[in-house]
């Protein structure tokens, strides 16, 4: 075990966890007995605090590890994440915009609040929390593979105890600080991971004699491994680099914390300035997938796993440890651990906001107050982070990384539902639970026929299905979410006039909701959202 | 007390009119600028356009500078949008 890197790691821990107990005080407007306050942090983040906590939320420390881990395995392939962030902001900026208008005038917490009051349709709210849910969780499990990452890396294996102290004191912090703790934290996690990619891409470089030298390495090595990858992508990688860097991009802001993130901003232009300025993360992603290439050229080795057997998420943390002298090492490994804690704090509140609002109140207690919305948000999150541990230390962390595949593929399921739904109700809310069922049945029957030679799984065991299942002579696979989600339309589409007689929702929302500012009436006095009477009272 | 939203679903009943109201109420305000926000995608997402390894830059092949390049583009793009539409509905 490194002790200078043990030390560091120990003492930003402790820097952090102190950061997250005293947000409870910070920019506190009200009670926090109240979800506006401890699940969205009183919407009222500006310009600066929304950036760094969407980023903190969307770019985690799984990215991190396993972007470069793919890039040193599989090559061009692993650089999809680059396109992906970079069409994801245009292609959510004008929709966001509107879900943020609609979501203060109304008061709703969730993409399923939303969901539920526009279509009438208590069944589909639940359909997209359960979705939300569903997908969240394996992610908040993969944060804990970064942090196991590091402590590998350090030199402390077949020990989970730094992995439950982590998640314990996170659960404490998140449970009394609320959306808050992230936010602040991610301040110190965003600075300290710009200053390790800048240093990285600089200094590594530097010490291994040059790009160029780093690029002939790895064009040398990449065919000679299993997934016989290349510097640039072969014919028959096209449809699968872009059907899943544009499904990827459709995916992530239906993601329950990205959400969160959106609607705690405090104003609809802070929303959209944000999706102008966020892209700036993309280009810190896109160096620090070149790191799989570094690794490669220095001759990185992956420690091995809890599991006993090397574990190619190490390559980065192993590429510091080898490259960086101990104590900036130490600094960088904090700089991943502490980017695992604030994405799993955002996830966790997410989760628990969608069970608290879309299931326990409008199936379980439909007269819940505000007090107790809050009561129950707080104590779903320390559920969700214990579920995610114990996945990870007692099934597997494969299986993890299985279902975080299919998260994507699940997740833009609820496109329909909520995207089209912020434009036109001209779609019946049956048609759009139907199409839902079976954008998601045939995404599980199509997951069922993908292999994963590398792990011996015959089934579910990736999210690029052969066109060669369909009789198409060739190599080339598509990410199963784009064929799925557009069955999922066409049903809903076909289905709507044909479902004409039965009875339509009522709409809660106006149309001048969809257009509304912060100051504008009803959005002005919003932070006191109905039933916050009660709390103030 | 009441345990749902007050707004009706009509709006008819609020007496202070919103400003977003004028002009725009019932239909999706749309601007040829939001177009804009297409280019990323078109630059990006066909690999075909950019899937070689020459010219490259400072030991960087093109498939990589290439796709790093759009990152400062479509900032650009998005955020002349913004300005542009900036204080719409």
């Amino acid at each position: 075990m490194n002790g200078v890197e043990f030390g560091i790691v120990i003492a930003l821990f402790l820097f952090v966890t102190g950061v997250g107990f005293v947000a409870a005080r910070w920019r506190r407007a009200g009670s926090l007995h109240h979800l506006d306050e401890w699940g969205l942090g009183g919407r009222s983040f500006g310009t600066w605090v929304t950036w760094f906590l969407v980023g903190g939320d969307l770019y985690t420390a799984y990215t991190f590890v396993a972007v470069p881990a793919l890039v040193f395995g599989a090559g061009a392939l692993g650089f999809f994440a680059v396109p992906y962030t970079i069409v994801a902001y245009p292609i959510v900026f004008l929709a966001a915009a509107r879900l943020w208008s609609v979501a203060h005038r109304q008061g709703y917490v969730t993409a399923a609040d939303f969901v539920r009051g526009r279509h009438g349709s208590n069944a589909l709210g639940v359909a997209v929390a359960v979705t939300g849910i569903v997908a969240t969780m394996p992610y908040i499990a993969l944060q804990m593979v970064g942090i196991q990452a590091v402590i590998e890396a350090i030199g402390i294996t077949n020990n989970h105890w730094p992995l439950i102290i982590a998640f314990v004191v996170l659960a404490a912090y998140t449970y009394s600080s609320g959306l808050r703790a992230p936010a602040l934290i991610a301040f110190v996690k965003d600075t300290l991971i710009y200053i390790v990619v800048i240093v990285a891409v600089i200094y590594i470089p530097y010490k291994l004699g040059g790009y160029d030298k780093i690029f002939n390495a790895a064009a040398k090595a990449l065919p000679a491994k299993p997934s016989k990858g290349a510097l640039t992508l072969h014919d028959t990688q096209y449809l699968a680099y872009s059907t899943l860097a544009f499904g990827s991009a459709l995916a992530l802001f239906l993601y329950p914390h990205a959400v969160t993130g959106v609607l705690a901003a405090k104003s609809r232009d802070t929303v959209k300035r944000n999706m102008s300025l966020l892209p700036a993360y993309s280009l810190m992603l896109g160096f620090l997938a070149l790191l799989g290439y570094m690794a490669i050229a220095a001759g990185v080795k992956p420690a091995n796993g809890t599991n006993g057997k090397p574990d190619s998420n190490t390559i980065v943390p192993v590429l510091f440890d080898n490259q960086f002298p101990s104590w900036f090492a130490g600094i960088a490994f904090g700089a991943i651990a502490i980017g695992a804690l604030v994405p799993a704090a955002i996830m966790s509140i997410a989760a628990a906001n969608t069970f608290t609002r879309d299931i326990y109140k409008p199936y379980l207690r439909p007269t819940a107050s505000p007090r107790e919305e809050a009561q129950v948000s707080k104590i779903v999150s320390l559920v969700v982070k214990f579920g995610a541990l114990l996945v990870i230390l007692f099934i597997n962390v494969q299986f993890a990384l299985d279902f975080q595949l299919i998260g994507g593929i699940i997740i833009i399921q609820i496109l329909p539902a909520v995207v089209f739904g912020l434009y036109t109700r001209w779609f019946h809310r049956w048609a759009l639970l139907i199409g839902w069922v079976a954008g998601i049945a045939v995404s599980f029957w199509m997951l069922w026929y993908v292999p994963n030679p590398a792990t011996n799984h015959k089934h579910f065991g990736g999210a690029q299905w052969a066109l060669s299942h369909i009789g198409i002579n060739t190599k080339s696979a598509i990410w199963i979410g784009i064929p799925t989600v557009i069955i999922n339309i066409l049903l809903a589409a076909i289905l709507t006039p044909l479902l004409a007689k039965l009875p339509r929702g009522v709409d809660q929302t106006d149309e001048s909701d969809y257009h509304a500012e912060a100051g504008d009436p009803a959005v002005g006095a919003m932070p006191l959202s109905p039933g916050q009477e009660t709390v103030t009272a | 007390m009441s345990e749902h939203p007050k707004h009706s679903s009509s709006g008819h009943h609020d007496p202070i009119p919103h400003p977003a109201q004028s002009g725009s109420r019932g239909r999706i305000n749309f601007r040829p600028v939001n177009l804009l926000l297409l280019i990323p995608l078109i630059g990006t997402l066909p690999p075909m356009f950019y899937n070689k390894t020459a010219p490259s830059i400072g030991g960087m092949p093109f498939f990589y500078w290439y796709q790093l390049l759009w990152i400062p583009i479509s900032v650009t793009l998005t955020y002349l949008v913004y300005r542009t539409t900036r204080g719409e509905r």
